[in-house]
């Protein structure tokens, strides 16, 4: 059953992934964005992991490529990719050969430390292994609001300079007009 | 021995989220829209996220979930910050390639 849910799961995010970097039209590549994302959501779910599963797809799934989209449509640059010229010589090779180099290199990695335990709900709270459904979310609050409180009072800064500098920036550039 | 080799193991999701990654660093490298290589760099963040979970999930410790939770906000400011960027230079051009973005090179 695992192996079945990892398999169409991988499959997912792997043909999405794909799908991103070869699409043509801009918005073909964030719908094929939107299933990798599910995809990863799912492998979340497998690992015990269901609270990051939610937000992945409230966050991601929904907000961050709802506005990757919206900023395609406003700036109209819904229109098919040439991807046949080559903007810079030989600049694809060197890429095609750096990707595969770099996979070669990390599945290499991975194979070597070749890890063949399987483990189930050892220290992680989760619904999936059985406890209560609420056990995951709880779990990681309190992570979040005992260890790491913080950074998470760092990143409600972070978000405000994120959101202030995106309005001076927009603003700027109407006072010019 | 089958039933080993049926469940997927911590291996399996480390191979699957560094083929993710190369997917979006060539990505980076080979297309010239900033808002597919914006998409790619989502790539290669999720690629980060399988692998934490994967490792929480191996370690059993839910600190590797808490670091994904604050990779996913530090996704959306990034996202939000870059995106103004984008639109930014959009609006003072027509074209749409980062390769024409070379005026700093002097």
């Amino acid at each position: 059953m695992d192996f079945f849910v990892f398999t169409c799961a991988a499959l997912m995010s792997l043909v999405g992934a794909l799908g991103v970097v070869l699409r043509r039209n801009p918005v073909h590549a964030a719908l094929s964005l939107v299933l990798t994302l599910f995809g990863v959501a799912v492998l979340f779910v497998l690992l015990q992991a269901e609270f990051l599963a939610a937000v992945q797809v409230i966050v991601y799934a929904g907000a961050i490529v709802v506005l990757f989209l919206f900023v395609i449509m406003l700036l109209g640059v819904d229109r098919i990719e040439n991807l046949r010229t080559e903007p810079i010589a030989l600049q694809r090779w060197v890429a095609g050969l750096v990707g595969l180099a770099l996979s070669g290199l990390l599945v290499a990695t991975a194979l070597v430390a070749g890890d063949e335990t399987v483990v189930r709900g050892s220290g992680i709270a989760s619904a999936v292994a059985g406890d209560d459904p609420d056990a995951n979310v709880r779990q990681i609050a309190g992570e979040i609001f005992g260890d790491y409180v913080v950074a998470f009072e760092l990143t409600s800064v972070l978000l405000v300079v994120a959101v202030v500098g995106t309005v001076v920036m927009a603003r700027r550039k109407q006072a010019a007009k | 021995m089958t039933a080993v080799v049926l469940q997927p193991t911590t291996t399996w999701y480390l191979v699957l989220a560094s083929v993710l990654f190369v997917i979006g660093a060539t990505g980076v490298l080979v297309r010239r829209n900033p808002l597919v290589m914006f998409m790619c760099i989502e790539l290669m963040l999720n690629a980060v996220n399988v692998a934490f979970v994967a490792f929480a999930h191996r370690l059993g410790d839910p600190t590797g979930q808490s670091v994904v939770f604050f990779v996913l906000v530090v996704a959306a400011a990034e996202v939000t910050v870059g995106l103004g960027i984008i639109v930014a230079i959009m609006r003072r051009r027509t074209s749409t390639t980062a390769d024409d973005l070379a005026e700093l090179q002097g």
